[in-house]
């Protein structure tokens, strides 16, 4: 402790634990309620770059924790799915600097497609799950997690929820850590290279690093007693423990904070102090679960209580066992394009040529909604290829001919290049058409850079890649790019163009994000002006 | 326990919400209360309904105000009155753009200042805090004009809501 006191909401809480604990590359993608733990941590002095996706970010920083370095990767829940490959075997190996991925889940899914669960994934992968109830505990679960993660040579998750990334708490800091030690890389072929013949003594490795791990948490891991009465005990964890003790302060109550591996005995040496125990957590019944398969006594929540975040309100329902109906709040407005934004026009052109509109994820989903009603399917980034070219493949001619493939530049990059390279490699007896809505930044997440935009993180300058290049020469027949700005009315003649011929077709429309533009036009003079003093 | 307040801040996206309640945050953490505030955001486009909640005390658990139990509504548009009065508890107090006359801010965008000036007055904040906090979240050629819209927000709240 040093005595300073600050107000900083998780992310940002994240972002110093990591600044603190000596971490020395942070890699991600962004995605609400993530983002802002990457960039704080560059601006904080951290050095945080972008992937193209939440695979990569987490193949980069596997190396980067090979070669010995403290390393964060940040993402929201439905990036671990697209970096799942890696961490299922990354738990295998030996990481030699500590590895703490940060999984952003939304429960109530105020910006996501979904709310999966991802201490699932803790289960599935064999990976520690460390879950902060406040900004505190993220500053201080950031620093232990590095510290297990470098003990066991294994990558923990640190599993966060949007009312922790973007809730503001206290904070006291710590002394930061001083370590500027040079790195070199240490061989270690059957701890790193996952053939099975070292894959198998690797997964027996990782069972017993699981084991000390859980004795180590039954001793003196991150768990927090409140001695209370005698009738109710409540295991809680996350921002529930929170609620739970504000919802039921005469309980007695143990927050759990490694949630993965469970510390089995401490809770069954609680359950045996109380009458009657039940288990508050949000989201999936993963850990009431898991305690009634110990043999655990234990209630857990009725079903309704899955669905949406917790708050006191429904804590006290779930004490009382209260399954009658929930008021619902009044709807609020829902958000909409904003005026003067480039994806306008785009979804006025498909909605007036009565296209089957197979969509992807970013602000231009909003083009599901009236007055455009003009998006047809929407499941995952990237998504928007695949599922076209699927349409084209079975529907009738005169169908298929009205598909059409919606997707963001930052999508594009993230997830669009291999739908690509399918609709070359298998195209449809109609051909297909693919819109990229080129608008110069990752809009939906808070405008960031990604590699179609030539900037880094910190906005400075990199190479570019150039959509037009690579769907040339990855063979795509008909490859246009249209200037939103100056020319949005040729949009309607060139897709009635494209639809009618039996080739494949990309169409990059461009124009930058009204919020972005400003911004944009400043990281552009500040680059001139960097590059007129280096001459 | 010493009695949590808790503050709900609403409106539209892009009137200054969040901005709000970050400056309400930070006057109660430099007055030396435990602080929580939390609000669900992270959509960049604009005009959808926002709300932040504010709770300080001696020590506050949940981040979240409890629905019905909101000490203080503070509503930055008059349409999102409605949709949050559930949030409110009886007898709690209900601040609207209202207090505001029309024409009397130099510049609309501080709107959201100038009411945290009215809230100011149903709070025991010292007014060296607001003033700190305000400088602390906005960039500095904001702060003259911001400290007026405060300014203003207090006398309009003395006026209308006799405090
Ligand atoms: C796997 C995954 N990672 C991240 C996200 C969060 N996310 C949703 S859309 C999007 C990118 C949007 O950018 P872009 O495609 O450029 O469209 P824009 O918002 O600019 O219109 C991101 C990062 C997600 N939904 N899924
Ligand atoms: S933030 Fe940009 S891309 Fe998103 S709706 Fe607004 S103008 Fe369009």
């Amino acid at each position: 402790m040093t005595g300073e006191r600050l107000l900083l909401s998780g992310d940002d809480a994240v972002a110093l634990g990591a600044l603190h604990a000596g971490v020395r590359l942070g890699t991600g993608y962004p995605g609400t309620p993530s983002t802002e733990i990457l960039e704080t941590f560059d601006r904080l002095g951290g050095r945080a770059q972008w992937s193209p996706n939440e695979k990569v970010a987490l193949e980069v920083a596997c190396g980067s924790a090979f070669a010995g370095a403290r390393t964060i990767v940040t993402m929201k829940h439905v990036g671990l799915n697209v970096a799942a490959d890696a961490l299922f075997t990354a738990t295998h190996t030996d990481v030699d600097g500590g590895l703490v991925i940060v999984s952003a889940d939304d429960p109530g899914m105020a910006s996501s497609q979904n709310e999966q669960d991802n201490r699932h994934y803790g289960r599935a992968a064999a990976a520690p799950v460390l879950e902060p109830i406040d900004s505190q505990q993220a500053y201080d679960f950031t620093w232990l997690g590095l510290e297990l993660s470098e003990r066991w040579k294994i990558p923990v998750i640190l599993r966060l929820t949007t009312r922790i990334c973007h809730a503001k708490t206290v904070v006291r800091p710590r002394r930061p850590h001083q370590d500027a030690g040079a790195l070199s890389f240490r061989r270690d072929i059957p701890a790193r290279v996952m053939i099975p013949a070292f894959a198998k003594p690797a997964h027996r490795r990782l069972r017993q690093k699981l084991a000390e791990i859980t004795t180590w948490n039954e001793a003196e891991g991150p768990i927090e007693e409140h001695q209370g009465s005698r009738e109710l005990g409540i295991v809680a964890t996350g921002v529930a423990a929170v609620h739970a003790r504000e919802a039921a302060p005469e309980a007695s109550q143990l927050t759990l904070g490694l949630t993965y591996p469970l510390p089995l005995e401490r809770i069954r040496a609680f359950a045996a102090t109380v009458d009657r125990l039940v288990v508050i957590e949000e989201g999936d019944p993963v850990l009431v679960d898991s305690l009634r398969a110990a043999g655990i006594t234990a209630e857990g929540k009725p079903e309704q209580y899955r669905f949406g975040e917790l708050n006191v309100a429904r804590v006290r329902r779930i004490l009382a066992n209260d399954t009658s109906p929930e008021t619902e709040p009044p709807a609020g407005k829902p958000p909409e394009l904003c005026p003067g934004c480039s994806h306008r026009a785009v979804f006025e052109t498909l909605r007036d040529l009565d296209c089957i509109v197979s969509g992807d994820i970013g602000c231009y989903t909003l083009g599901v909604l009236p007055p455009f009603s003009a998006m047809d399917t929407c499941v995952c980034m990237g998504a928007s290829v695949g599922v076209g070219l699927g349409l084209r493949h079975v529907l009738p001619e005169d169908e298929a001919r009205r598909v059409v493939s919606v997707i963001g530049d930052s999508t594009f990059v993230h997830s669009g290049l291999t739908g690509i390279a399918e609709m070359v490699y298998n195209p449809p007896a109609t051909g297909h058409v693919v819109l990229i809505l080129d608008n110069a930044t990752t809009a939906m997440t808070g405008q960031q850079e990604h590699p179609g935009t030539g900037r880094l993180l910190d906005h400075s300058p990199t190479n570019r890649i150039s959509f037009e290049s690579v769907c040339t020469s990855m063979g795509v027949d008909n490859v246009h790019v249209l200037d939103l700005h100056h020319d949005a009315a040729g949009l309607r003649p060139l897709l009635e163009d494209l639809l009618a011929r039996d080739e494949t077709s990309v169409v990059i429309t461009r124009q930058p994000c009204v919020l972005a533009a400003p911004k944009i036009r400043l990281y552009e003079k500040a680059a001139a002006e960097q590059a007129e003093t280096q001459d | 326990m010493q009695q949590v307040k808790n503050i709900v801040i609403a409106g539209l996206g892009g009137q200054g919400v969040i901005k709000a309640s970050d400056i309400l945050a930070d006057a109660a953490f430099r007055a030396g209360f435990d602080v929580k505030k939390s609000e669900l955001h992270g959509m960049s486009q604009r005009g959808g309904s926002v709300s932040s909640d504010v709770r300080y005390g001696e020590a506050v658990l949940s981040p979240m105000v409890p629905p019905g139990e909101a000490d203080v509504l503070l509503v930055l548009e008059a349409t999102q009155v409605e949709v949050n009065r559930p949030t409110l508890r009886p007898g709690g107090l209900l601040i609207g753009p209202e207090v505001i006359e029309p024409g009397a801010l130099r510049n609309r965008k501080s709107l959201n200042v100038a009411l945290l000036g009215a809230l100011s007055t149903a709070l025991e904040i010292d007014q060296g805090h607001w003033i700190a906090a305000i400088h602390a979240n906005l960039a500095t050629k904001l702060h003259a004009i911001n400290e007026q819209a405060f300014a203003l927000g207090r006398e309009g709240a003395t006026r209308q809501l006799g405090q």
